[in-house]
């Protein structure tokens, strides 16, 4: 005899707002892929088939694994500095990180822009230091977006692997060393294993976000460096193409909850959730 | 004597398990009931059932003579003491305890007085202005005490109160609780899992297994007849000699063990020629000439106002023997000695 | 402390947290300094200092319209947010609910989903409801993306109290509404009050959505900033970007403050 918890009446709002103005719209979205302009899987056979499509959603992947890496080896040495420095430190350090965290994305990629240009400060430095004599193209092409991209993501990083880290006993690695391991094999074998949760955690984040970035590859990045989410606003805005459009939003979802799946799979979302 | 509280039939299962089964149990005006079993033996849920923060599946539970079974916590009149005190952290002392008062009713001056004489009475006038975490585990639980009968309920509910003290407060505490009881003649029902709290505080105690009470009696009764061969282990030391029924008459029986024959009090179920145990107290056993089990003392322990001897006895059984210190010694390491005791001193149990 | 053989990878991680720092900050470093140039273009160091970018905004009606529409939004959808989001954090801890777990991932959703999915799945329902180009439609869409954050938020600060705390005030004599209101909403308030804040910045600056579904009429300020910055470059933009910031860091402090606060109630 189990009654039902009357507390299930206060989950009605959210819930409801959640299903009519996101479940249902998204799943709207996505079933026009099979059933715009006529049902069946024609949009599917177009994006297969036009090299446009593939092009932008290579790119996108391409992109995706490119930021990670680099997101990963600068958040890196941060968070570890967190983990280990001297309490003062580590709230300069997350007050630092969490500045940029919380301003505007569209902010953080106009700054970086104005940062970038042929005539902005980076240039201006890189001549006067005589690194170069030209101005360097930095906006609008790979290099923009990558800078764009990386910058924003590195708290999705440094935060979840600064808490792993942060649960390491520095004994473990005391104990490693009076054990005969050298400090580069002592951290290969005991550390780095030890901050894999939050790394994958971390790099996870980073890909998925990157894969649905519109903003960034739009303001800082060039024609040749389109990506999923441009394409879907072009479809629709420009061609009311709402087959395409659900198509590739059915792609892009279905790679984003593929590395959530992955993620899930290695390190479990309870540890996630920590 | 009127009973406060009557739990009849009453049950409750988490999925496959049942937590408490067929639960019979009452108590009287102003007495002092202990439930105590080990973890798991279904004590917490019937006090939780009790206080209404769960549902029975089946039975009644009636408060002052009315059934309870659709007054949620908040309308029955009890007042509960939990084991982690449960002090609201973000309110003052006085107002921790003004709480239950405030949301009688009760008028701003009547409640502070009451207020005062709450903890002048569990011994921390001075603290009312203080923050739950200011004070000491002990202070806190105090505080909860206070708050828990402030508002004078008609019953008392106290969920391992003294579980996350030190064992010197725990005992001085045990003192208070049992003073505070006496002064104001609340009925408690107090549950712990540790026998010698239950022994010192209770005037009755209910030994709890597997979600059934399997005595019900007083600390004397328990201890020096238990019922069943759960509660001798559990209550108490004990020496347990195993063996084979002879005899059964009269609630008396004859045993017949390895180390020799021995004479019991009989409890239901024994007959004659199945096996069975005899349960002694080490302080029942007694130097007897002609006794029926001989041994040799293997240790012996100086405990202050008493001296234990480890006897083995010639099936090879250990026996533990205590004696007053100011009594001659029983013999030194390695001397023979013969054991016996009165026979209403033993209970023989079943096996199995 | 140096016979260790780690001096070398401190100095590394020195300079690499340093190059981060710079990474991180120099951005909006300059876009703040740089709002408040004489000079008419995005020039750095700029020549000289003066307000009027900032005089500028303040007179350009398309501004100062988004800004108030931006006001407009972000107040009853983070109110909205935060209202609901507490009522479901609490419901989904506290409550014994079947599928409190999937519930609670499905309430997550609008993070993991791409921000241009829901912004096209919005534009597309909203089509044939008429909520295009209005303010109700953008306060629904914010509501919506603001919600896993204030639920998340909340959530875990339930987790950390005691249930037992109203448990007690029940058998006390607390009705339940009464042993939230006195019991569980002072000790959670902290943790509500910055899923508000939160759920405020979120709508301030939320672009994607708002692009969508906004009019030319009903213009948040991102929307502004963003169809300026699809133009040429003028320091007006910076001007507003440093008010964004501005805001940004305001929150930021107060946040931090309230954490502050819960963490020495909890200590």
């Amino acid at each position: 005899m189990t009654t039902v918890d009357r507390r299930l009446w206060l989950l009605l709002p959210a819930g409801l707002t959640l299903t009519v103005a996101f479940l249902l719209p998204v799943g709207w979205l996505l079933s026009r892929a099979f059933t715009f302009p006529q049902p069946g899987f024609q949009n599917f056979v177009l994006l297969w088939e036009r090299p446009v499509y593939l092009r932008v959603m290579g790119n996108t992947l391409w992109i995706s694994a490119i930021v990670t890496p680099i997101t990963v080896l600068l958040a890196f040495p941060v968070a570890h500095l967190m983990a280990h420095g001297s309490p003062r430190l580590r709230r300069w350090l997350v007050f630092l990180v969490l500045v940029p965290f919380w301003t505007s994305l569209l902010v953080r990629s106009f700054a970086t822009a104005i940062l970038l240009q042929r005539h902005g400060v980076l240039n201006s430095f890189l001549i006067a230091f005589g690194f170069t004599e030209e101005p360097l193209p930095l906006l609008y092409n790979m290099a923009g977006l990558l800078a764009g991209c990386v910058q924003v993501l590195l708290p999705f990083v440094i935060f979840p692997l600064y808490s792993s880290m942060a649960r390491i006993d520095p004994a473990y690695m005391r104990a490693a060393s009076t054990l005969g391991a050298t400090p580069v094999r002592a951290f290969l074998r005991v550390y780095l294993p030890l901050t894999l949760p939050g790394l994958m955690t971390g790099a996870t984040l980073v890909f998925i976000s990157t894969l649905g970035y519109y903003i960034i590859p739009a303001l800082l990045g060039g024609a040749r460096q389109q990506m999923i989410a441009q394409l879907i606003q072009d479809q629709i805005a420009t061609f009311g193409n709402w087959g395409v459009a659900g198509a590739l939003s059915l792609v892009l979802l279905a790679a984003t909850a593929a590395l959530l799946a992955l993620l899930q799979f290695t390190v479990g979302l309870k540890e996630i959730a920590r | 004597m009127t009973n406060v509280l009557e739990l009849s039939g009453v049950q409750k299962r988490y999925d496959a398990v049942v937590a408490v089964d067929a639960l019979d149990l009452s108590l009287r005006s102003g007495e002092f009931l202990t439930l105590l079993g080990p973890s798991g033996s279904g004590k917490t849920t019937t006090l939780m059932m009790v206080a209404g923060l769960q549902q029975p599946d089946a039975g009644t539970i009636t408060l002052n003579g009315a059934s309870v079974a659709k007054l949620p916590p908040y309308r029955r009149d009890i007042g509960m003491v939990f084991q982690h005190y449960a002090l609201f952290p973000h309110m003052t002392v006085r107002r921790n305890v003004a709480f239950p008062l405030e949301m009688r009713g009760v008028s701003k001056t009547e409640a502070l007085r009451l207020v005062d004489e709450a903890l002048q009475l569990v011994g921390l006038p001075d603290h009312g202005d203080r923050l739950p975490k200011q004070l000491s585990g002990g202070q806190q639980q105090r505080v909860a005490l206070a708050r828990a009968m402030v508002y004078r309920p008609a019953l008392l509910l106290m969920d391992e109160p003294l579980g996350a003290l030190d064992r010197k407060l725990r005992e001085q505490l045990q003192l208070e609780i049992k003073r505070v009881h006496q002064e104001r003649g609340i009925s408690v029902l107090y549950v712990t899992h540790d026998q010698e709290e239950a022994l010192t505080m209770s005037d009755r105690i209910a030994v709890f297994n597997q979600g059934r009470i399997e005595q019900i009696g007083s600390p004397e009764e328990l201890y020096d007849r238990p019922a069943t061969r759960f509660v001798a282990g559990f209550i108490g030391d004990t020496n347990f000699l195993s063996g084979k029924v002879l005899a059964v008459s009269d609630g008396r029986c004859e045993i017949e063990t390895p180390a020799g024959r021995l004479q019991a009090r009989a409890t239901q179920g024994l007959l004659v020629g199945a096996s069975a145990s005899v349960a002694v107290r080490p302080e029942r056993v007694v130097p007897a000439a002609s006794a029926a089990l001989r041994g040799t003392i293997t240790d012996v322990i100086f405990l202050g106002t008493s001296r234990k001897y480890v006897v083995r006895l010639k099936d090879g059984t250990e026996c533990v023997v205590l004696r007053p210190a100011n009594e001659a010694a029983l013999g030194a390491r390695g001397s023979e000695v013969e054991l016996g005791w009165a026979p209403a001193h033993a209970t023989a149990f079943r096996d199995g | 402390m140096n016979a260790d053989g780690m001096t070398p990878w401190r100095l590394l991680r020195g300079a690499l947290c340093i190059l981060v720092a710079v990474y991180l900050l120099a951005p909006l470093v300059v876009v703040v300094i740089i709002s408040f140039s004489s000079a008419s273009f995005l020039q750095f160091p700029p020549p000289g200092l003066s307000l009027r970018w900032y005089a500028q905004l303040l007179s350009t009606p398309a501004w100062t319209n988004a800004l108030l529409v931006s006001v407009k939004l972000l107040v009853p959808s983070s109110i909205l947010a935060t209202l609901m989001g507490t009522a479901a954090a609490y419901a989904l801890v506290r409550g014994r609910i079947p599928g409190a777990t999937v519930i609670m991932a499905c309430l997550m959703l609008p993070i993991v989903v791409p921000g241009m999915i829901t912004a096209a799945a919005l534009f597309g329902v909203y089509r044939g409801m008429g909520l295009n180009g209005t303010l109700t439609g953008l306060v629904i869409g914010h509501t919506v993306l603001s919600l896993p954050y204030v639920v998340a938020t909340v959530a875990s600060a339930l987790r950390v109290q005691d249930a037992r705390l109203e448990q007690a005030a029940s058998t006390l004599g607390a009705p339940p509404w009464t042993a939230f209101r006195r019991i569980t909403l002072p000790l959670i308030l902290p943790a509500v009050l910055s899923s508000l804040l939160l759920a405020a910045i979120l709508s301030f600056d939320e672009l994607i959505v708002s692009l969508f579904v906004s009019s030319a009429r009903v213009r948040p300020v991102a929307v502004q900033m963003w169809s300026n910055l699809l133009g040429d470059f003028d320091p007006t933009i910076a001007a507003i970007a440093t008010v964004c910031f501005g805001f940004a860091l305001l929150v930021l402090i107060a946040d931090l403050a309230l954490r502050a606060g819960r963490g020495l109630r909890l200590a």
